[in-house]
């Protein structure tokens, strides 16, 4: 975002809130409790990434206590089915009726981008804790990041798969903004290492039968395809790969590791055996951290966590962090000033957040899948990193 | 020979979508109600496919019959509760009425089994792609290409050629005559409408390997249903067949020949069909 730009915002930012002050009155005084409007998908496809989320807040507030700095802090969860329309709608109400000190969640890009204009005009701010596209943090300076973003694990994977002979890679990514950022930051690393790409399809995203892209994949004969589909479909892709016996024919599947979420990999059964990725989080992690993260989040939900869970664990952590920084101050602006370049442990390793960008900063692994225990799990092999999101790097 | 292969995939995805839609065919065509809930019946044969192998450990193939049966029956009981109150209403009552029991479906499934998608563990023999001279052929797509011919002689024969056959479409062309000839109307209809919903469920329990299964199904392929049904028109159960071979093919050579148009092949050729024929390929024309 540019400078101009910036000062435009704040001062419309400032005429509306002049207005907006003389009717809601100053919440940020006198006030004990610290609201959090969490909206995130909790039905529809993207349902397991709010209940992912809601969990992950859910178990963090049981283990830290839901007190921080002498405030309560106090979630206020909402279910916007990962529609924009509805994300902005609750982001409203939230916001007015509600007087939130702080927006949360947000399960795809669009929705991300709805609520951003208001969280300008408020100045509340709005922590992003899945949807991944590299724009959505330019969209307001109140927004900040826990997740991740596309161009950070597939320029990684772009370098690994040069770096460890692969020439020749068929590209396969879902039509909408997230499978282009992935599919152009994998690109550039692959053919800037001296990669050739032979085959380039975008899927539509509501895609039922993967079966004649797949066969131009296996025409194309490369030596692994670059995948990038919504977490939903990963599992019929790779089954459908399989039949194919594209497995046989030696073409490895790579990618961002969306496709192999913990959340789904026991289910695709062993068609996911091999599969490499690169990715923020994996359960399978060997650090300490999160082994106690994991063991803590199995026992209360029966299930282990994705990387969906520690974008919301993080972003939870963020706030805490963030409002113990301002001794309870939990007004936009001090909030803001305090979350850029906090830095801690994460189960996932050790994260920042960019001071420039509001992004995060965080290692990228590259993970394969294998047996563990009879369980599918995505096993770290490399590490790269600390990796700001290079999709912001080029401007 | 990727020509033929691709032939071959088009096929099988054309006979899974006649399967699917052939019980949309009959309750809108033979039994004039538009039925939006189609889908649905083909979610539920899906799921109950789903607890039944994975849950249960029967054999895949002994649970495709038991699907069918499931969603027959979830289609007998609708019909004698609600569907029948709507037989003699208007097409926008019955499009609005069958809509909600598509979202109520979607709304309790997601409940019930949770919304992430899941998988039918399907033989591991059917897992894999046979070479026949060159052309890459999947057991699994060849499996379903067999049932599903299999099927549709069946269901041309029933129609056709049987007592219910000819009862049925007595009870549709003219429910007092037929009554007065001491047909059954209403058992003959709910009998056709429970059949349709089997089809559909066996669709489901078929296409659940291919096409994925979450509880989104009925919303999601509502439009290839519709699609079929349209090209093929409505009066015959060649004409969807025909339509969904059809589809099926272009859509798959579409995506696979011109990949960056590829989605929006099946659409363009139901357009030009229909600018041509505009009852379907064979429907009769509009007098009804």
């Amino acid at each position: 975002m540019t400078a101009s730009k910036f000062a435009l915002n704040r001062r419309a930012a400032l005429v509306g809130l002049v207005g907006a002050a003389a009717l809601i009155g100053t919440p940020a005084l006198a006030e004990d409790t610290v609201k959090i409007g969490l909206i995130v998908p909790m039905t529809g496809g993207q349902a397991s990434t709010g209940k992912q989320i809601d969990n992950a807040i859910k178990l963090y507030q049981q283990l830290n206590g839901s007190t921080v700095a002498g405030k309560k802090v106090e979630v206020i969860l909402k279910d916007d089915a990962a529609l924009p329309d509805n994300t902005k709608r609750l982001a409203q109400e939230l916001i007015v009726n509600e007087k939130v000190n702080i927006i949360a969640g947000f399960g795809v890009t669009p929705a991300a981008l709805a609520a951003a204009p208001l969280a300008t005009q408020a100045k509340v701010p709005e922590v992003v804790m899945a949807a991944g596209t590299s724009i959505i943090t330019e969209r307001s300076p109140y927004i900040v990041r826990t997740s991740f973003t596309l161009p950070q694990s597939s320029t990684v994977i772009g370098d690994w798969a040069v770096k460890n002979g692969i020439q020749k890679v068929a590209v396969l990514v879902s039509d909408y903004a997230p499978g282009v950022d992935a599919l152009n930051s994998f690109k550039e690393h692959f053919e800037g290492g001296g990669g050739k790409i032979v085959e380039e399809v975008r899927v539509p995203l509501a895609n039922p039968d993967f079966a004649p892209f797949l066969q131009r994949m296996k025409d194309a004969k490369p030596d692994a395809m670059f995948v990038f589909v919504p977490a939903g479909q990963g599992g019929n892709f790779m089954k459908q790969y399989v039949e194919r016996g594209l497995d046989k024919s030696g073409i490895k599947v790579i990618g961002p590791g969306d496709v192999m979420d913990d959340d789904l990999l026991n289910n695709m059964g062993d068609a996911a055996l091999g599969a490499v990725t690169a990715h923020i989080y994996s359960a399978a992690h060997p650090s300490q951290k999160n082994k106690d993260f994991v063991a803590a989040y199995k026992k209360a939900f029966g299930t282990r966590p994705g990387f969906m869970a520690v974008g919301g664990w993080d972003g939870i952590h963020l706030i805490y962090e963030a409002l113990k920084k301002t001794g309870g101050k939990a007004d936009g602006d001090s909030l803001i000033a305090a979350m850029k370049g906090m830095s801690w442990e994460s189960p996932r390793g050790p994260i920042s957040i960019d001071p420039e960008t509001r992004d995060i900063v965080q290692n990228v692994y590259i993970r394969k899948v294998e047996k563990v225990d009879g369980e599918l799990y995505n096993v770290e092999f490399a590490t790269f990193g600390p990796i700001k999101d290079p999709g912001k790097l080029k401007k | 020979m990727t020509v033929l292969t691709i032939l071959f995939d088009g096929v099988a995805y054309g006979m899974l979508l006649f399967v699917l839609a052939c019980g949309l065919a009959v309750t809108m065509g033979l039994m004039n109600f538009v039925n939006l809930a189609h889908g649905a019946f083909a979610m539920a044969g899906g799921y109950a496919c789903v607890i039944l192998v994975n849950r249960w450990g029967l054999p895949f193939f002994s649970s495709l019959p038991l699907a069918f049966v499931s969603a027959g029956l979830i289609g007998l009981v609708l019909e004698r509760l609600l569907y029948r109150h709507l037989y003699g209403r208007n097409h926008l009552d019955q499009v609005l009425f069958s809509i909600g029991i598509a979202f109520m479906a979607v709304t309790a499934m997601d409940y019930v089994m949770g919304s992430q998608q899941v998988f039918i563990q399907i033989p591991d023999y059917l897992r894999s792609q046979i070479d026949i001279f060159g052309i890459g052929v999947g057991r699994y797509r060849l499996m379903i290409i067999v049932i599903c011919g299999l099927l549709t002689v069946a269901l041309q024969l029933i129609l056709a050629r049987t007592r219910f056959g000819s009862r049925l479409r007595a009870a549709v062309d003219d429910p007092r005559a037929a009554t007065g000839l001491g047909i059954n109307v209403n058992q003959v209809f709910a009998l056709t409408f429970a059949f349709g919903c089997g089809l559909a469920g066996l669709g489901g329990a078929l296409g659940a390997e291919i096409l994925g299964l979450d509880p989104y199904f009925p919303l999601k392929f509502m439009i290839y249903f519709l699609i079929v049904v349209a090209v093929g028109g409505t009066s015959t159960i060649t004409g969807p067949f025909v339509a969904a071979l059809l589809l099926g093919i272009g859509d798959v050579a579409g995506k696979y020949y011109v990949p960056k148009i590829g989605g929006f092949v099946i659409y363009a050729m139901m357009i030009a069909i229909l600018l041509w024929r505009p009852n379907g390929l064979f429907g009769r024309s509009a007098t009804r």
